[in-house]
């Protein structure tokens, strides 16, 4: 009886494996820069190349920091939420532009409104493959010690900011 | 005249998608090592293929962090932690051994194993 129901046994067992894998996203890479100091870099402002900016920058108040580029096409879809945020002066809102060109990022925010505080023209990935950038828009949030606390693949909607970005941002500035 | 015809559409010439990044042209050992970690690392944007393969721009990126660690002084394993600790586990193309992966790693043993078990049981039993 048992040998004539293994077979049944084993295809249900590689069956509901199978499906507990389906509901994972391979995309979706392992956050295993949570916690870590945000990596050492030494890269120049959008509009200043002379203006130059290292991991200083996220050190002593909690920052965010958005990944983004003119070439993203995402980026359209987060940018009015990015505004938003923008309003709030307690918000430290950095931009790390990522792979793009200094005048095109430029007209793009021109076009769009420029919600950052600052911005870190990363053209090589210099700093975005030590920050586990994959894809753009990427968003981290940083401590008052520099560590990163969290990090968002993706645009950010209005529910993640208020459900995510901002119960963070409050328990971090009460830290 | 046949047989050109013939390798004219079977002999495939292999597609290397490195760009001319190779800041190591001049030291073909470290460029070697390059190549060699870079054909270890999981492109992370495309779809199962190395940093050395891809075209993607992330890929070539990631292929000139490599050269310039070479040139610095790295070793093999150092370059390729420091990606694992970046992107985690899916950045390697060759699943480490370890404790999440002992299965995926034995179980081919176990299924020629049992195939062999088996084999061996059937072909005792009289027909």
């Amino acid at each position: 009886m048992m040998r004539a129901l293994l077979p049944l046994i084993v295809f249900i067992g590689l069956g509901v494996a199978l499906a507990i894998s389906l509901t994972k996203d391979p995309r979706r890479l392992e956050n295993t820069l949570i916690d870590e100091p945000f990596p050492a870099f030494s890269l120049s402002a959008l509009d200043n190349p002379d203006e130059i900016f290292t991991e200083e920058l996220v050190q002593g108040q909690i920052s965010v920091v958005n990944v983004w580029g003119s070439w993203c096409v995402t980026c359209n879809v987060e940018h009015p939420i990015l505004m938003d945020v923008a309003k709030d002066d307690s918000i430290r809102l950095i931009g790390l532009n990522w792979r793009d060109g200094r005048e095109k990022a430029r007209s793009w925010l021109d076009k769009r409104g420029d919600p950052y505080d600052l911005i870190v023209f990363d053209p090589d990935s210099e700093l975005a493959i030590p920050l586990g950038v994959s894809g753009a828009p990427e968003t981290f949030i940083t401590d008052k010690n520099g560590r990163i606390r969290y990090k968002h693949s993706g645009a950010i909607s209005f529910e993640d900011w208020n459900t995510i970005f901002q119960p963070l941002l409050e328990t971090l500035e009460a830290e | 005249m046949r047989i050109f015809i013939l390798l004219f559409f079977f002999w495939a010439i292999p597609a290397f998608a490195q760009s001319p990044d190779s800041s190591l042209a001049t030291n073909p050992a470290l460029e070697n090592r390059a190549r060699e970690i870079g054909q270890s690392l999981r492109c992370v944007v495309c779809q199962n293929q190395s940093i050395d393969e891809s075209d993607a721009p992330l890929a070539q990126d990631m292929r000139k962090l490599v050269r310039e660690r070479l040139k610095a002084g790295d070793s093999n394993e150092e370059i390729i932690n420091f990606m694992r600790q970046k992107y985690g586990d899916f950045v390697l193309l060759k699943p480490p051994v370890q404790s999440n992966t002992y299965l995926l790693w034995a179980l081919p043993f176990f299924l020629l194993l049992g195939g062999l078990i088996w084999f061996v049981r059937a072909g005792r039993r009289p027909a």
